[in-house]
């Protein structure tokens, strides 16, 4: 069957106003409703876009969640971060796919089911989670595992499936100025209105709010720059792609307190003079799209959104929502306008940078969830009750998001400064050997580093805490990271491209028992151009987890070292199977000793 | 006075042309030069089948198969240096085209369908080397000591690399005599 | 007055908004590339021109020149770090330089000399990649592309055809063309394009133009990349 029997593309396509821009999300939408992006679709986008085939394919083949080939009535994906194995996934998804009669990667004979991996999905606090035709389930287990494989089997529709299936707690185990205090629509807004956008902005900057996905460059100077810049239009984009693996605090904020950051983001637009918004959502968050857009289309009804907000004259704003399809890289503000333009996520050349040219080569301010939420936060209560939080330095309070070796895994609001070490007695992590702050690109931490704090001037992060117990191998965590870089590197840097897959089978060769010290010099050497000399942060922070890990975990690598000297880059005699079985031998020269 | 002690060198072709062998007996008159410094060990040159220990270990070619490994193993643990010589040796050169082609249509082709064929068969015979899925560069077996590139290096450069490792320097190259064609 | 910076220690005049990379080659400064042009917009990718701007490393033909900057390109560490990635650019494809038409005339194997690589180092990945040779006057040649997008450029902003893009991402991205087949036949790719000639590489080549310069008279036989002139390099003239 081909995409134009079951997919009213004109639709699609005039749904999104024939513009070009909007590929990524004309994309999504045809996938949706005919499960593939056939080659025959890729033609007739051109033409309708009236742009060239070759910019359609790019696109479509860039994203992890497109693909030409069918993968069937139910897509399944497990959710791979190291959290998820260490939760059982892998043994799960074997149980899932024996059920099934299945093989990961394979679609099913009858053309109905296919399992794959993909990256964090933003449940590690409810892991092992999977997607199911881009809808989050999580706690997996084998009895919630059965259910799925008897509604595939009796082939329900996703939307007849239990809703328990796809309830998603928040797991807010300690609140804060952030999350504790109900929030009343517009109170930020009106505050806003009546201090005047100057005051406001000297407000947020006396906040010393910095960016809280993870760079912590101070919001008002952003604001401040964009505001100057000249354009034909302004723009304000919200970072909602939160694919570090390990953080889901962004998840919680969209799910209960989406007012707070679509109000921050109006507060910015009323400040730079912006009447678009933007609201870029990762695509594994999808289950939190239909929610969204009534919380927005409530605030249209109240009057916070739409023409003459808060009937001030002239102050237009209103917001879309974009969803992403994938792709982690998608998180770096440049990559994610990239996005939103309907291209490739690749980071671009800069300086310029986005508060001088962003979203349509216009003034556009980027900030994280967290950050507008904060905004609006300061817009209510002023500056210096913000700035009186935390630590002169990191002003405020931070959302950590902690999976893994702890009692209560969730989501903790703390002021800036507080130690690892009060973290894990919080969550319940008595047994806490190592911490990665921040996710696979920030900081690998010991126990010997607890007392450290969490704060731009210490522990920088944008809110991902994975707690990992004596018994963890991190010689599989950093694996499973590297796996992860290799696999979300964009491609378009020589050393990140080559640099990250390179890393990625070096440590698998490790992992086989076939690594030598030469191996070790060999990705300190790989992990020495990354940092110099990719494009940008994933490439700079891709060997960080090897690195770090070598350094504070020796043994983990050591007892996995067969020479000290040197191993063959392959396996010898894994490499003679093929001929073995051709020529049916099997004599003592068939064989090498890969000793 | 005594003679300096000569180096012992030895030499070999595994996926290769012999090409670079061929480059090396093309220093000419050089070759007396170089013998009054140099002692053949296992080479085509001598025709000694197994390599003992050596200064200096040149080979000529990629690896493979299950002999090339074995040979390549006898050069690391007998050389001192161990030098990859030619294109083949250090990036599988053209040997490598075979490196996408899936291992059965080649059996098929050698032995099956090729022209002249008849009632043809695989062979399972021990003699014969068997072949891995992939060539590879001698570096992905051994550590190697040295690359000297080149299809084949020319044997201004040979000579100059010899010359160089013969008199204890470290071996360099000037822009003519390095290419990898 | 005219400003200026320095490149290793070298006074480099340059003009407002011109990359270290316009204005060193301006100079007559080799600073190794193979991404860049000077016909087309600046792109960054391959990374081979990174310098020392101050301290931070940088690609000097995205990092524009500015006054009493102090940058370092001709180092020990920063050829050792070329020469990585030159590495890595062999090991991602399928490069074999006696089999190739372009050897002798082509950048990534220059730059190779002028960086002394004797090997390229790292695991090879023999990636498996098609030849299109479906073009009745010009090979694409899947095997020895670096992604360096200058075809890319050349087709979209000289030639108006967009002929070519980048598919897939990572390690798997790829050379794509304008063609429902996925064949370069079926695009309105001309010989006579500049995409068809902007090639650093054997990527795309003339066809029946293979091995026509004998072995010792090709470009860079003789000459290190870093002495052959790259036409548009110098500064235009303005009056």
């Amino acid at each position: 069957m081909s995409a134009q029997d079951v997919c009213d593309l004109p639709g699609i396509v005039a749904r999104w106003h024939h513009d070009p821009a909007n590929l990524v999300q004309i994309l999504r939408e045809v996938q949706d409703s005919c499960g593939t992006i056939p080659s025959d679709t890729l033609d007739r986008l051109a033409k309708l876009l009236d742009v060239p085939r070759v910019r359609i394919e790019s696109t479509a083949s860039f994203y992890a969640f497109f693909h030409a080939e069918s993968h069937g009535a139910y897509e399944i994906l497990f959710s791979d971060n190291i959290i998820d194995r260490m939760a059982g996934k892998e043994a799960l998804k074997q149980y899932f796919c024996e059920r099934l009669w299945l093989e990961p990667r394979k679609l099913s004979e009858d053309g109905l089911v296919y399992v794959d991996d993909t990256a964090d999905i933003g449940l590690a606090d409810q892991a092992p989670a999977m997607l199911v035709n881009g809808y989050a389930i999580p706690s997996l287990d084998k009895a919630r595992l059965d259910l799925v494989a008897e509604l595939i089997r009796a082939r329900k529709p996703l939307a007849e499936w239990p809703p328990m299936l796809f309830e998603i707690p928040d797991n807010l185990r300690k609140p804060g100025p952030l999350t504790g205090e109900a929030f009343a629509p517009g109170a930020a807004l009106k505050a806003a209105l009546s201090r005047g956008a100057e005051t406001t902005l000297a407000e947020i900057d006396a906040s010393n709010l910095r960016g809280r996905g993870g760079a912590g460059f101070k919001t008002a100077v952003k604001w401040a720059s964009c505001r100057k810049a000249e354009g034909e239009a302004h723009y304000v984009v919200c970072n909602a792609d939160e694919g570090e693996p390990g953080t889901f605090k962004d998840r919680v904020l969209l799910a209960s307190h989406a007012d707070l950051v679509f109000e921050g983001m109006t507060v910015c637009a009323r400040v730079i003079g912006a009447r678009q918004g933007l609201l870029y959502l990762r695509g594994e968050y999808r289950n939190l799209l239909e929610k969204l857009k009534s919380v927005l289309a409530g605030r249209r009804e109240a009057g916070l959104l739409g023409r003459n907000i808060l009937g001030e004259q002239g102050f237009d704003f209103d917001i879309e929502i974009h969803l992403g399809a994938g792709a982690y890289i998608c998180g770096e503000e440049s990559a994610l306008i990239e996005s939103l333009e309907g291209k490739p996520g690749k980071p671009r050349n800069r300086p310029p940078f986005p508060d001088r040219c962003g979203y349509r080569n216009q003034p556009t301010v980027v900030n994280n969830v967290e950050t507008f939420a904060c905004a609006a936060k300061i817009a209510e209560k002023g500056g210096a009750w913000f700035a009186s939080l935390g630590t002169p330095q990191s002003a405020g309070s931070k959302l950590i998001s902690i999976s893994g070796d702890c009692k209560r895994p969730g989501v903790y609001e703390y002021p800036f400064g507080v130690s690892v070490r009060q973290i894990l007695i919080d969550c319940g992590a008595e047994d806490a050997h190592a911490v990665q702050v921040s996710g696979p690109s920030g900081t690998c931490i010991s126990f010997r580093e607890f007392d450290r704090r969490i704060a731009f001037e210490d522990l920088a992060t944008a809110g991902a805490f994975m707690v990992f117990s004596r018994e963890r191998d991190m010689f599989e965590v950093a694996r499973n990271f590297t796996h992860f870089f290799a696999h979300e590197s964009c491609g378009f840097c020589t050393p990140c491209r080559v640099g990250t897959s390179l890393l990625r089978n070096i440590m698998d060769k490790l992992a086989a028992g076939k690594g030598s010290a030469y191996d070790m010099n060999e990705m300190k050497h790989i992990m020495h151009v990354l940092r110099g000399t990719a494009h940008c942060g994933l490439g700079h922070t891709a060997a960080n987890p090897v690195v770090q890990t070598m350094e504070k975990f020796p043994d983990a690598y050591e007892k996995r070292l067969k020479r000290l000297d040197f191993e063959p880059a392959f396996d010898l005699d894994g490499a003679l199977q093929t001929a073995r079985l051709i020529t049916g031998r099997d004599d003592e020269w068939a064989h090498l000793d890969n000793d | 006075m005594t003679e300096p002690k000569k180096l012992k060198v030895a030499t070999c072709s595994l996926a290769g042309c012999f090409g670079c062998h061929m480059s090396l007996l093309d220093i000419d008159e050089k070759l007396f030069e170089l013998v009054k410094v140099v002692e053949f060990d296992r080479s085509p040159i001598t025709d000694i089948k197994h390599c003992g220990p050596c200064d200096i270990g040149i080979v000529e070619g990629g690896v493979c198969n299950a002999e090339n490994v074995h040979v390549l193993k006898e050069f690391r643990r007998n050389c001192r240096i161990l030098v990859a010589m030619g294109a083949c040796a250090i990036t599988g050169g053209i040997p490598a085209w075979r490196n996408n082609v899936d291992l059965w249509d080649c059996f098929q082709e050698v032995y099956s369908y090729g022209i002249g064929l008849e009632n043809g068969q695989i062979p399972n015979d021990p003699e014969l080397p068997l072949p891995f899925d992939k060539v590879h560069p001698i570096n992905e077996v051994v550590r190697i000591d040295y690359f000297l590139p080149g299809c084949p290096p020319p044997a201004d450069a040979i000579w100059k690399f010899l010359t160089d490792l013969a008199a204890g320097r470290e071996p360099k190259l000037d822009y003519d005599m390095l290419h990898y064609d | 007055m005219t400003k200026t910076f320095t490149l290793d220690g070298k006074v480099i005049p340059f003009e407002e908004g011109e990359t270290i990379m316009e204005a060193a080659a301006a100079a007559g400064v080799y600073i190794p590339h193979l991404c860049h042009h000077p016909e087309f917009k600046p792109h960054g990718s391959c990374k081979l021109c990174t310098v020392n701007i101050g301290g931070r490393l940088g690609a000097a033909c995205t990092n524009r020149a500015a006054e009493d900057m102090a940058v370092e390109s001709e180092t020990e560490a920063l050829n050792a770090d070329r020469r990585a990635l030159t590495q890595m650019l062999f090991v991602e494809g399928n490069h074999v330089c006696p089999s190739c038409e372009k050897s002798g005339n082509c950048q990534l194997q220059a730059v190779a000399y002028h960086l002394g690589m004797l090997t390229p180092h790292f695991t090879h990945f023999y990636p498996a990649r098609d030849v299109d040779a479906s073009h009745p006057d010009v090979l694409l040649e899947r095997n020895r592309c670096i992604l360096c997008e200058l075809c890319v450029r050349a087709s979209r902003d000289v030639d108006g055809k967009n002929v070519f893009g980048i598919g897939g991402r990572g390690i798997k991205a790829r050379l794509i063309v304008n063609s429902a087949s996925g064949r370069l036949a079926d695009t309105n790719l001309s010989v006579t394009d500049r995409a068809a000639e902007v090639c650093p590489t054997g990527a795309i080549i003339r066809k029946r133009h293979g091995f026509t310069v004998p072995i010792g008279k090709r470009l860079y036989d003789h000459h290190d990349i870093a002495e052959v002139p790259v036409a548009g390099m110098e500064r235009p003239k303005r009056d």
